[in-house]
Parts: structure tokens; sequence; C-alpha cells
């Protein structure tokens, strides 16, 4: 996947992805708010409306609702809609959609009609944004039946995880971390290639704990297991990137050698997805376990503006603490 | 200050409640057939809707949403659609899905809490059931939107209440039908209530037609009770919607002469006196008084095709019950097009297996 194409940043892999999942699949279209000849306000889109033109690529009137309605009515027909949504603090709207209708289109109807569409949201804090434009609403959607989940960390990850996504029969909340969307270069080859969407990656493997995580949190989970290194504890980094249906094999399996593991979200703590690994750890590596299950995670807090976001934010030094408390139990 | 726009709403109603024509009778109305055809539909809606209601009271069938009374709507406007159009429902449109194919026995079927009943044999592509209100009219527009980029003369028909006419989904979905000029036919079955919430209490709006003005398309009211005019300005929404003309808003006017469901007591919020007058504008009495009329329509022919209407839905409902219930792990079948691991487990464990 990586490694023979050109250094692209994340959203240039969204980009590359749509691209290709366009030309391979002429079902596909893309629509949102400046989806079109603006090429979308984080360029996810750009070039698709030159390349596709308007009825593949369309800009929608400022209806969040729709937008998702909208792209269930072209998928039950047989269209691959990938929706964007500008920013997640605008898709509480969608929410009614894609739980009331999208999640449950297949189940109604017996499999009579079906729902493959992608409904796609940059989301998360850090990138000092106005109010709405840091939200983490990933744990909302991994509740609801019927839904995926995902949220890629990595450009080739993200290149693969959403070409699978809009393959995928059945619909997909894809989350793309703002914050990582150019923080780093990463030479993708555009093989056309998607990834399992039912598999967590090891980024990093240690003996002695295990760090969880997802989307942009990557960055100072990896960081922190820097830190750790430095300090002599080996810690083994898995990147969670699709929440639902979640690969609990590999956290356990991972957990089951180390007997550590701390869980690391920017979400707000309560009901966060980082609950969720920890009740599978508690319930599928209870034996395992050699010390308590640590979460750090943002918290149930509104998300604050800017200047004080990176409070909010768990850094790698929080992490490294929680590590320390859990390397401090023999 | 000067009027730099005006607009205006018509009404048209063909049939009167007393059955006299007062309007110009389309070329469909001269044909007996036509007019049977119709009629016949409303029977059986209604015969179906007696029937639910009293499979409800005994325990047989969970919560109901009758149509009685305002039968007009969903038939004549489904009499308007070919079979390759998709039909986009609310919950009063049995005697659309009726006319398009959908059995009695899925119909009891979805009223009796069977996922099954929303895979019907016949119109593959219509929408199910939507229990929620107004949120399918954009997925209306979606479906048109899909017809118009594959440049396919169809249509999405999308029905909904006057209360569902609040919902920022349905203002939404009307917009943007508008922007794309999608093959949408929209249409209001105002029937004068959302639950206990009179229409004059759902917006100060004159009429729920108007509601189309603000999203550039054309909207307009008819009698609702009269199926001919139902019929006849669908015909002409449709085949505008069809030919690129665009989306089009009806405001069918109507009533509910029954309790909003089976779990509703309407006596709570409007007296028998305010009812009463409406059994006198119902859409079977007036077109059956024309059949009469214009057409020689018998006691005799009504009372085969009573009888004919009882028979199948009672032999529907005989279906219905004796169909046992889906066993536990359905539930898991379409959930996702493949079971993830995940669930596998969960379901193991719900049918006993090891997890
Ligand atoms: C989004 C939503 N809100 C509330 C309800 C509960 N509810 C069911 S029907 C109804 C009234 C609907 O009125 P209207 O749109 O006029 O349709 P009618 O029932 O009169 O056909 C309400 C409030 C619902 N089903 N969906």
């Amino acid at each position: 996947m990586s490694g023979t194409g050109a250094e692209i940043s994340l959203v240039g892999a969204v980009n590359l992805a749509l691209k290709r999942a366009m030309a391979d699949d002429p079902a596909v279209l893309v629509l949102g708010e400046d989806v079109g000849i603006d090429g979308g306000v984080f360029r996810a889109t750009e070039g698709l409306w030159q390349l596709y033109g308007e009825t593949r690529v369309l800009d929608t009137p400022l209806a969040e609702v729709s937008i998702a309605g909208v792209a269930i009515g072209l998928a039950a027909q047989g269209f691959r809609p990938v929706a964007e949504i500008q920013f997640t603090g605008f898709a509480y709207p969608c929410v009614d959609q894609m739980i009331n209708h999208a999640s449950r289109l297949r189940t109604r109807t017996q499999g009579r009609l079906t729902c493959p569409m992608v409904l796609r949201s940059p989301g998360g804090g850090g990138i000092r944004a106005i109010e709405h434009h840091s939200e983490s609403p990933e744990a909302i959607f991994a509740h609801m039946p019927g839904l995926r989940v995902v949220m890629p960390s990595s450009p080739a990850r993200a290149y693969g995880l959403l070409l699978s996504a809009i393959r995928d029969p059945d619909p997909v909340v894809f989350i793309e971390p703002t914050r990582l969307y150019r923080a780093a270069r990463e030479a993708v080859a555009d093989t056309g290639e998607g990834l399992p969407l039912d598999t967590c990656f090891v980024l990093r493997e240690g003996r002695d704990l295990t760090l969880v995580s997802w989307g942009a949190m990557l960055k100072e989970t990896l960081e922190a297991a820097d830190l750790l290194s430095d300090q002599g504890i080996a810690a083994e980094v898995i990147d969670v990137a699709t929440l639902k249906p979640l690969d609990e094999k590999t956290i356990l399996d991972s957990v089951a050698r180390t007997g550590r593991v701390v869980v690391v979200q920017e979400a707000p703590i309560t009901c966060g997805y980082g609950a969720e690994i920890a009740a599978r750890v508690a319930t599928g590596a209870l034996t395992s376990l050699l010390a308590p299950i640590q979460r750090v995670a943002g918290c149930d807090t509104v998300m604050p503006y800017p200047r004080t976001e990176e409070h909010y934010m768990p850094s790698a030094a929080r992490i490294v603490a929680a590590a320390n408390r859990v390397m401090a139990y023999t | 200050m000067t009027t730099i726009a005006e607009f205006s709403i018509g009404s048209t109603r063909i049939l009167d409640p007393s059955g006299a024509v007062v309007g110009d009778l389309p070329d469909f109305a001269s044909d007996r057939d036509e007019l049977v055809a119709l009629y016949r539909a409303m029977v059986l809606t209604r015969a179906f809707d007696a029937k639910a209601i009293a499979l409800q009271r005994t325990g047989r069938l969970g919560t109901y949403a009758s149509s009685l009374g305002q039968e007009a709507v969903p038939v004549g406007l489904a009499a308007a659609m070919r079979p390759d159009d998709v039909l986009v429902p609310s919950f009063r449109e049995h005697g659309a899905q009726l006319w398009r194919g959908v059995t009695l026995e899925e119909l009891f079927l979805f009223w009796g809490g069977d996922e099954r009943g929303n895979d019907f044999a016949g119109p593959r592509e219509d929408f199910p059931t939507c229990v929620p209100v107004g949120t399918h009219a954009p997925h209306a527009v979606g479906v048109a939107l899909a017809m118009k980029l594959r440049q396919e003369p169809r249509a999405a028909v999308c029905v909904f209440g006057d209360g569902a006419t609040s919902k920022g989904d349905v203002l939404e979905a009307l917009n943007m039908a508008g922007v794309w000029q999608a093959p949408a036919v929209f249409v209001v079955n105002n029937n004068g209530w959302a639950i206990s919430v009179p229409r004059a209490r759902q917006t100060a709006a004159e009429t729920l037609a108007q509601k189309a003005i603000g999203a550039g398309i054309p909207g307009e009211q008819i009698d609702g009770n009269d199926v001919i005019a139902m019929r006849h300005v669908a015909d002409r929404a449709l085949a505008r919607a069809r030919s690129g003309g665009g989306p089009t808003l009806i405001e069918a006017v109507t009533y509910r002469l029954s309790d909003h469901t089976t779990a509703d007591d309407a006596s709570r919020y409007r007296e028998d006196t305010d009812v009463s007058p409406h059994w006198k504008q119902e859409p079977l009495v007036r077109l059956r008084t024309y059949l009469t009329a214009a057409h020689g329509w018998t006691k005799a022919d009504e009372e085969a095709l009573l009888r004919a209407c009882d028979d199948a839905v009672d032999a529907a409902a005989e279906t219905y019950l004796a169909t046992p219930p889906m066993p536990p792990d359905a539930m898991f079948a379409h959930t996702f097009a493949e079971l993830p691991a995940d669930l596998e487990a969960q379901k193991a464990a719900l049918t006993g297996g090891d997890e």
C-alpha cells in the first residue's frame, strides 16, 4: 500500500481514494456543501468536479439532514453516494437520518433495499478552530447497530479504509481527523486496494503495556510510546481504525501478552468509545490483567475554544503518566 | 414599495361532496371501469382498515394507523403512478401500497410487527413505511435525483402529513428538489390533525401548498376527498416530473375520521360534532353517488364488491395469523450484508450457542 507512491497528506489520500473510487465505479457520487468547484473547504474533493462534472459531484444546498437523507435515497437506487458533512459538529442533524434510516434500511426491508453510502466528515480538535468545529462524535455513531464507523490515522490507512468504506455494501460513517489532515505526509501508492474494515492495526510492538487509540490521538500515543521507550518501557501501540465492528481479538491478544492497557481518546470520557474497549478487555482478558485499565480522555465538558483546548486534549505527557500508573502495579 | 413577485395557490375539485361534477372531468373519468377500479381500491383499503383495527383490538396486531376517510389520497395518487415510479410513503398510504402491488398479507405482517412485511414481493424499489414523521422526504429527493442522473423518465412520490410540513426535513427536501429540478411529487396528506394538534396550530400559513413557494416549485391544493381530482392533478404533476419539468407539491385536503392510531383516543381533543360533518364529505360516498348516477352502479354491484373485499382481507388476515414469527437469530440476518465477527458471538449467545 504505502512505499511506492507519491508522498501525500491524509487529506490528499482521501482525495486520491475518492478519485480512484469514482474512476472505478460510475455509481460513486460525491455530494455536500462546497464539494464542487471549491473542492471542499479542506480540499478533500479537489479536482473531482473538474474530472467528473456536476452530475457526479453535487454541491448541495446548506442542509445537513438532507445531505444524509438524499444519500440514502441515492443509495437505495443503486448509487454509492459519498456525502461530506463539512465538520462533524454539523453532523448531529444527520444522526437522525443515519440512525433511523441508513442503519436499518436493510433490516427493515429484509435486504430488499440497502444503503451503501458513506458519510464522511472531518472531526476532532487541536486545529484552533471556532466553536463546533472540533467535535468527536464517533461513539454516537458506533452505538448504532447497522453502521460501520471508521477513523483513519495515516494517509495510507485513510486511502485504503476510505476505498473499502465506499465499496462496502452498508452505510459507513468515516471520520477524518482534521488535525492530521496535513500533519504528515506518507508515500501512498494508488493501487486501488482497500484495507479491511474489521481489523485493528498494530503500529508498534512492545511487551510491557498496550496503548490503544484511534484517529488523531495516535499522534500523541506514538509520541508517548517513544517517551516510554526512553524510560525502558516497551509499549505496544494499536490503531483501532474501525471502531465498529471492533476487532477485539487484536486488542485482547496484545493485552494477554502485556497485561496492561491504556486507552486513549479525545472524546469526552463518559460513555466514550474507550469505555467499550475497557469493557471488552475486562471481559476477555481479565485474568491477564496486571493492573486496572486506564483511560486517558477528553473531559465531560463542552469542547473548549482554541485558547484552552490544549488543556482538554490528552497529551503525550498524560498518556505517559497513565502508563506509569499501570506500570506501578507489580 | 413595489411588488416584485406575486404568488397564488390554486385549488381543484371535480366531484363535490354530493357527487355532482363541478369541474372539467379528465379523460379517464369518463371510463366506467377506471372509476370502478378507483372505487374498488378505496373500498378494499377501508376493508383492510376495519380488519386491522379489529385485529388490534383483539391483541392480534400491533398499533395501527388508520386511513379511514382519507382513502382518496393514496388511491388517486397511486393510480397516477407508473409501476416503475417509486413510492416513498408515510404511514397512512395503505391504499397506495395496495394499488402498487404490496399485498394485504404484507401490510398485516408489517403492522403485526414483522419486518418481512416490508419485503414487498411487488414494488421492489418502493420505500418501506416511514414511522418517523417527515424524515423520508429527503429520501424521495435522492431517489428522484438517481432517476434524473440516469435520465430515466420516472418519478419519486413522497407522501407526508400536515404535521410533517413543520419539520425541517420536509422543507429541506422541497428546497433541494427545487434546486435540482428532481422528478419528485410531494403530497401533503392534510387530514387536519397531527395527533391532537389541529392544522391551524401547525403553521400560520393559509395553505400548506404554499410551502412550495419558498422552494421555488409549483404548489397547489386539491379536494383530497375527490379521488378524481387527486388522480388528475397527480397525473399532471407526474407527467411534468418524468419529462424534466421538476417537482411539485400537492396539498390534498381531507379529514382523519378515525383516531390517530389505535393507541389514541381522539375524543380527548375533539368533539363528535366537529367530526360528524366530515362524514358527509368522505371520498367513498361521493364516488359511489356519482357512479350510481352516471354509470348505473347498483346495490348488487355494491354488495358484491363489499363481499369480495371483505373476503380478500379475511383470507389475508388468516395467512398472516398463520405465519410463524421469525426465529430469534433473524434479527442478525440483515443488520449488515455480511455479519461482522464480533456480532457472530452475540448471535451465538442469543441462540444458546457458545460465545
Ligand atoms: C419525528 C417524529 N416526531 C414525532 C413522532 C410521533 N408522531 C407520530 S405521528 C405524529 C403526528 C403526525 O401528524 P401528520 O404529519 O399530520 O400526519 P398524520 O398522522 O396526521 O397522518 C406524531 C407527532 C414521530 N413519529 N416522528
